[in-house]
């Protein structure tokens, strides 16, 4: 037997059956929620006319098509445009530093309606609903993840590496081409796997920004369910993404691996302040530009809530709560109800991914093998789009004797789904970093090992939770994929009826749109920056 | 206030065997001083008598009723670990109450023999101070303290006055000589240090060196 530690005295074990009582709640859900849709829309996609039909359209090839390529100029171009920042954020010290990074990842967390709608307000009328548009939002949405990534391993590349290779008669530009960024490809390579992933499935920011004949998979599923009826050839365009999703996560796995060098990374080069003149204005050019670009998208959604054809008015925010558009006239689509509808599936949603993550990390952090298999089968759901899981409960749920299309709990369970994997990674740290001996303490105190567990264990749980249950609640106020499918008239949510507002014509329902979106942005920059500060401090 | 007795503890990891074939027995209310080198395996040794790591081989005696089938909770061995393992999130006084609450005495009760305890260990009024804001000679006395509160048949210390300063070590060294002989306690003190074995242990056992322990 060839252990690293002694063997811990099994009578002082966690009985069996706490822990399986843990798991059984977490696993259910698992089971019940995810599971049985994925395998309902397995089961819809296999049947072969299904097949054949969607991949003889042409429709199917001209989606997968555009699909494909402006995830890859979205891609190449977010690369492209972070570079620049993130060099200057990971090697210099400037004014207002660590707010242009907070800027980009608060930026990064908005929810991707709001993002639509930021772009929709700031572009002018003849380039919105444009591809470019779609493009320009992608990019300004994945900047932090460039800056951060790439940044992170920038700034530990030591400088006097750059000067050796300027020694050697390296020109500026070919320090850059033959030095900095071959250090730099793994980082860039991750960094382009996550950008594309996220704009492959994009799915809101097109749902708003985009005209009605620009598909992305994701959008022509919701179309082919919700629209058309078909229910057949969304799960085998599902399934379709989900191949390609697994074939870059592999490719991305294989390249990092084969390029990740033993990157000699000292601890942290220190940033310098800029020395030269023009190394003062380079600095200062790209740090003002990036700050400009991250923030013009918001300022445009706020102001164009005040804007009017006639004029400056508050009345988009003064008649939020009126859905009659002209006398006796009435639209479907109820702000004020929107608001009351988000905050109320929030706190469910957020009530049940708190219980079940704290259950799931408990019991993860409890068991062995068998805890890492609810570990992986919880994380499933963010593997998987929003968009599939949405529309799996969709053809799950509507027939007896489980329909439960209309139940009100169904939304906030699929956004629970969605934000239950945040929770158990901010819980599961701080669970597997208590010392065994603190619990070992507590049973040489007399306390059995239920008890020890209980006084010890659990009480780490309530700090890491409280930012689960913020992050959870961010999640849920911003979802837009899976309730595309789950709400029912009556029951929108803000996304959904931002979505709504801005496909509408009419100033005051746009102006009321880019109301919605303003206050569903303060929401979340507010709970994110809550987040932020409790991780702070521990 | 037990005779205990260790026979034949072996214990194996990583490759190395940590304990080989270890005897050890101490008289009721003895305090045995266990000396070795550094890896001699002295803290696996206490932590096999708590029933917190399973040996190998060998048993751990409890006034001549084998107890290595239990676990750590019903063998009424009271534990000082080295680092102290005080809880971070309870107050000074809810530490040195655990014990006693697990015994299910009432809070009034308990609190005031916490109370009573943290006197003994001139700690006097530290009771709602967080653990984490005490220094290392109030923690060290605070562990004392909640591990006798529970009154153990045997006391295992790990190192208790490694890594005080010089004044404090000294003026520790009789403190704690001194409670052990107050409460009668049988007691196991693992330390390197021969002048701090004398002072407070009836006898010294050395580990690691061979047919000593036997």
């Amino acid at each position: 037997m060839d252990e690293r530690r002694p063997r811990l005295n099994p009578a002082n074990r966690l009985p069996r059956r706490l822990v399986a009582l843990l798991a059984v709640g977490p696993a259910t859900a698992l089971a019940v929620f995810f599971l049985w849709p994925f395998a309902t829309l397995l089961a819809e996609a296999v049947d072969g006319r299904a097949v054949g039909d969607t991949l003889r359209r042409g429709t199917t090839w001209r989606v997968v098509w555009f699909t494909a390529w402006q995830a890859v100029v979205s891609t190449v171009a977010t690369i492209a445009v972070g570079l620049a920042p993130a060099h200057v954020i990971a090697r210099y010290r400037f004014r207002g530093r660590r707010l242009l990074v907070g800027l980009l990842t608060a930026v990064f967390v908005l929810p991707t309606v709001v993002m639509g709608a930021a772009f929709l307000a700031l572009l002018p009328t003849s380039l919105d609903r444009t591809v470019w548009a779609v493009i320009a939002a992608h990019v300004v949405f994945n900047l932090a993840v460039v800056i951060r990534m790439v940044g992170a391993v920038w700034e530990h590349l030591p400088p006097d590496m750059e000067a050796a290779a300027a020694t050697l008669g390296a020109s500026r530009r070919r320090v850059v081409t033959e030095v900095s960024l071959p250090l730099l490809r793994p980082a860039l390579t991750a960094a382009a796997a996550i950008v594309f992933l996220f704009t492959f499935t994009s799915f809101g920011v097109i749902r708003v920004l985009a005209a009605p004949g620009t598909r992305t998979i994701e959008v022509e599923v919701w179309r082919r369910a919700t629209q058309l009826g078909d229910v057949g050839g969304a799960a085998v365009l599902s399934l379709l993404q989900l191949t390609v999703l697994v074939v870059v996560v592999g490719w991305s796995a294989r390249t990092q691996r084969r390029h990740s060098r033993a990157l000699d990374l000292r601890p942290e080069a220190p940033r310098r302040a800029a020395r030269t003149r023009a190394e003062r204005s380079t600095v200062a050019a790209i740090g003002s530009a990036t700050a400009l670009v991250a923030t013009m998208p918001l300022v445009a959604l706020a102001v164009r809530s005040f804007s009017t054809p006639t004029g400056w008015s508050s009345s988009a925010w003064t008649n939020l709560g009126r859905t009659e558009i002209r006398p006796g006239i009435r639209l479907g689509i109820d702000p004020v109800a929107a608001l009351t509808n988000s905050v109320r599936t929030a706190l469910w949603a957020t009530l049940f991914a708190v219980v079940l993550g704290a259950l799931a990390s408990l019991a993860i952090a409890a068991a062995g093998r068998a805890g890492r298999l609810l570990d992986v089968g919880l994380m499933l759901p963010i593997g998987t789009s929003a968009v599939t899981i949405g529309f799996g409960m969709l053809i799950a749920f509507d027939t007896a004797p489980f329909d439960w299309r209309a139940s009100w709990w169904l939304v906030p369970v699929g956004h629970a789904l969605i934000a239950i994997p945040f929770v158990i990674r901010t819980t599961i740290g701080v669970l597997r970093s208590v010392d065994p001996m603190l619990g070992a303490a507590a049973t040489t105190l007399g306390a059995n090992p239920t008890r020890a567990w209980w006084e010890v264990v659990v009480p780490m749980l309530w700090r890491p939770l409280a930012v689960g249950a913020a992050l959870a609640a961010a999640i849920s106020l911003g979802e837009f994929g899976a309730t595309s499918f789950l709400s029912r008239s009556g029951g929108e949510t803000i996304p959904i009826a931002i979505e709504r507002l801005l496909g509408r014509t009419g100033s005051l329902l746009q102006a009321q749109g880019y109301a919605l979106a303003t206050i569903l942005a303060a929401a979340t920059i507010v709970l994110v920056t809550i987040v932020d500060r409790v991780q702070e401090r521990t | 206030m037990s005779r205990l007795d260790v026979a034949g503890v072996t214990v194996v990891f990583d490759g190395t065997t940590v304990l080989d074939d270890v005897d050890i027995s101490v008289a009721d209310g003895e305090v045995v001083a266990l000396l070795g080198p550094s890896g001699s395996g002295k803290s696996t040794l206490l932590r096999v008598i708590a029933g917190i790591i399973a040996p190998d081989a060998g048993t751990v005696s409890l006034d001549g009723v084998d107890v290595s089938a239990l676990p750590t909770h019903r063998r009424g061995i009271g534990m000082v670990f080295q680092d102290n393992q005080l809880f971070p999130h309870r107050s000074t006084l809810d530490n040195v109450a655990f014990g006693l609450k697990m015994a299910g005495v009432g809070r009034r009760e308990r609190d005031a023999a916490a109370a009573d305890w943290l006197a003994r260990v001139g700690l006097d009024g530290f009771g709602s101070r967080p653990v984490t804001e005490l220094s290392g000679g109030e923690a060290k006395r605070v562990a004392l303290a909640r591990t006798l509160a529970t009154r153990p048949a045997v006391v295992l210390l790990d190192e208790p006055l490694t890594g005080l300063d010089r004044e404090l070590h000294d003026r520790l060294t009789v403190e704690v000589s001194d409670i052990l002989r107050a409460a009668g306690a049988t007691a196991i003190l693992v330390t390197h240090d021969r002048d701090e074995a004398a002072a407070i242990a009836d006898r010294t056992v050395t580990l690691g060196a061979p047919g000593t322990h036997r």
